[in-house]
C-alpha cells in the first residue's frame, strides 16, 4: 500500500512513516535518492542523529568536514552532510527552522556527571540510544562521532563561549534530508531533562520516508 | 659502493647509518636533553605517534610558522576510550582550546590537559583533510603524495597502534586558528608566527596520534606546511591541590573521574 504525504514536504510515495517516542532509539537505511523528513512534533525536541554509509559503516558522518566545507558551524537548507572522507551522504533539502547544532554532540551518562553531577549517572542518555540501535547494525563504541542535533540551538559568543540554549524550533516545524547514497540513519530522541535542548520535557518526532515521483520514475 | 653482493649491499646500507637530516627521532631522545623521553621532529606533512605514560609533558613548537598540528587522543590501555571533542568544548563551556583546557574523554574523563597554547591559535571546528578534500584542492591527498591529506596519515599512524579508521574520531589542531562570527561562519586567524608552542600533560597513560598538514581551511594555493619539533618528559599529572584541578565544576569533577577510575586500576 502507498499513500502520499501532503502534510510534510516533499511529496512522493511513503516508504516509511514511524513516530519516535520520547527518549527512545531509532534507525532506518534511507535509499538513495529518497528523502527523510522529521517533524518536530511539539516543539523544541532535540534529535541527534549519526549517518553511515549503509555499504561501509567506517565512513559516517563527520562534523568537521562537513562545516570545514561548508565554511561555518550551522545546517540549513543547502547544507551537505559530508563523510568522514569528504564526501555527501545527506544534503539537507528543506528547513522550516533555519539552523541546527553541529558542535554540541550528544548527551551521556559521562558528560551529565560532569555537567550537571554524579546523581545524573543513572540518567538515560543519547549515547546509550546510540549504543542500544547501533548495536543491531554491527555498530559499536567506537563508531561513535560527534553528531549532528536537530532543533539544538547552540550559538557561539566572540569570546569562545558557547552552550545549549533555548530552541528556536516550534510545533510541527519540519526538515528534509535527501540521501546521496544509500544512508543508515541513527537516531536519538533526545531524553535530557537537565538543560533547554527539549525544553525540559521529551517529546515524540515522526519520521517519513519518501520517494520523490521523478526518482520513482513516475 | 657495488650493492651486486650481499656483502657490498651490507656495508652499502650500513654506510648510511647516522645521517642526520632536519626531520628524524633522536634516539635516545635523552641526547637530545638530559630529562627527554620523546625527541623528534615531524615534517610538514608527515606524521607521528606515540604511547605516553600519565604525567607526561609533550611540548610541541612549530619551528617556522607553517605548522598545523591535528591530534587525536586515546587512552593507551581501552583505546576505545578516545578523545570527544563534543564534549571537550561543551563540558568546558569553551571553544577555544588554550592554557587550562582540559582535552576530555568519552568516558568523563581527562586524558591530557593543555598547559600552554594560545586561545586563539587552536580549532575544535575543522579538523583535517581528507584524501577527497586534498585531491580537489591540491590534486592529490595520498600519503605518497606531496600534499598528504591528515586523514590518510591518520590512519597510518592509527594502524601502528592497532587502530583503523573507524577509530579516528573528530580531533583537535594546534597552532592555526579560525573564529566563529554571529552567523556561524568562519573567520581565519592563521599562524601566531615561528617559535609558538603548545603543551600537553598526560593526566592518563595514553596513545597520541600527531598529523602536520595544512588546515583545511588555509587560504594559500600552496600546500604550506613547516615542521614541528617534538619534545617531552617526565612530570606530575595535574593533583587536587594543583589550581587547575578546581578551575572550574565541570573539570574538577572529570579530573575526579579519573582519579576514580585509575585508582580502581591501581594506576598512581
Amino acid at each position: 500500500m502507498t499513500t502520499t504525504v501532503t502534510t510534510a514536504s516533499p511529496a512522493g510515495t511513503v516508504v516509511l512513516d514511524q513516530t519516535v517516542a520520547a527518549r527512545a532509539p531509532w534507525s532506518a537505511v534511507v535509499r538513495h535518492g529518497d528523502v527523510l523528513t522529521i517533524v518536530d512534533l511539539h516543539g523544541n525536541q532535540a534529535v541527534d542523529c549519526l549517518l553511515y554509509d549503509a555499504h561501509d559503516t567506517s565512513e559516517r558522518y563527520s562534523a568537521q568536514d562537513t562545516v570545514a566545507a561548508q565554511g561555518g558551524i550551522f545546517l540549513t537548507t543547502g547544507s551537505v552532510l559530508r563523510s568522514s572522507e569528504g564526501n555527501p551522504l545527506m544534503t539537507v533539502v528543506a528547513d522550516e527552522v533555519g539552523r541546527h547544532d553541529t558542535v554540541g554532540g550528544a548527551c551521556s551518562r559521562e558528560s551529565n556527571t560532569l555537567r550537571y553531577g554524579h546523581h545524573t549517572k543513572h540518567q538515560h542518555a543519547c549515547v546509550e540510544n546510540f549504543l542500544i540501535e547501533g548495536s543491531r547494525w554491527g555498530l559499536g563504541k567506537r563508531d561513535l562521532v560527534s553528531n549532528i542535533n536537530w532543533y539544538m540551538n547552540v550559538p557561539v559568543d566572540p569570546d569562545g563561549s558557547l552552550g545549549i540554549v533555548d530552541g528556536i524550533s516550534a510545533p510541527g516545524l519540519s526538515l528534509s534530508l535527501r540521501a546521496d547514497t544509500d544512508v543508515l540513519v541513527l537516531v536519538s530522541n533526545c531524553p535530557q531533562i537537565n538543560n533547554p535542548c527539549n525544553g525540559f520535557d521529551p517529546t515524540p518526532v515522526r519520521m517519513i520516508v519518501t520517494t520523490p515521483a521523478e526518482v520513482a520514475g513516475v | 659502493m657495488s650493492t651486486a653482493t650481499t656483502a657490498g649491499a651490507r656495508e652499502h646500507a650500513r654506510a648510511q647509518g647516522g645521517t642526520v637530516v632536519d626531520c628524524m627521532p633522536i634516539i635516545p631522545a635523552t641526547s637530545a636533553g638530559p630529562d627527554l623521553t620523546w625527541a623528534e621532529t615531524i615534517p610538514g606533512g608527515g606524521y607521528a605517534s606515540k604511547r605516553l605514560a600519565r604525567g607526561t609533558t609533550l611540548k610541541l613548537t612549530d619551528l617556522h610558522g607553517d605548522a598545523c598540528v591535528s591530534m587525536l587522543i586515546f587512552n593507551a590501555d581501552e583505546p576505545w576510550e578516545r578523545i570527544n571533542i563534543a564534549d571537550t568544548v561543551k563540558v568546558l563551556w569553551q571553544a577555544y582550546v588554550g592554557e587550562g583546557h582540559l582535552l576530555l574523554s568519552d568516558q568523563g574523563r581527562v586524558l591530557a590537559s593543555v598547559t600552554t597554547g594560545a586561545r586563539d591559535r587552536s580549532d575544535t571546528f575543522c579538523g583535517t583533510t581528507t584524501l577527497t578534500s586534498n585531491t580537489l584542492r591540491y590534486g592529490d591527498g595520498s600519503p605518497q603524495s606531496a600534499t598528504p591529506a591528515g586523514r590518510e596519515l591518520f590512519t597510518l599512524a592509527a594502524a601502528k597502534h592497532g587502530l583503523t579508521r573507524r577509530d579516528l574520531p573528530p580531533g583537535v589542531s594546534f597552532f592555526q586558528g579560525v573564529r566563529v562570527g554571529d552567523d556561524g561562519t568562519f573567520e581565519w586567524l592563521g599562524s601566531a608566527g615561528p617559535g609558538a608552542t603548545v603543551q600537553i600533560l598526560a593526566e592518563m597513560p595514553v596513545t597520541v596520534l600527531l598529523a602536520n598538514v595544512p588546515h583545511p581551511l588555509d587560504p594559500r594555493e600552496e600546500y604550506t606546511s613547516s615542521p614541528v619539533e617534538i619534545r617531552a618528559w617526565t612530570s606530575s599529572p595535574t593533583a587536587p591541590a594543583d589550581p587547575l584541578w578546581t578551575r572550574s565544576p565541570e573539570g574538577e569533577r572529570a579530573f575526579s573521574n579519573t582519579a576514580d577510575y585509575l585508582t580502581a586500576r591501581g594506576i598512581r
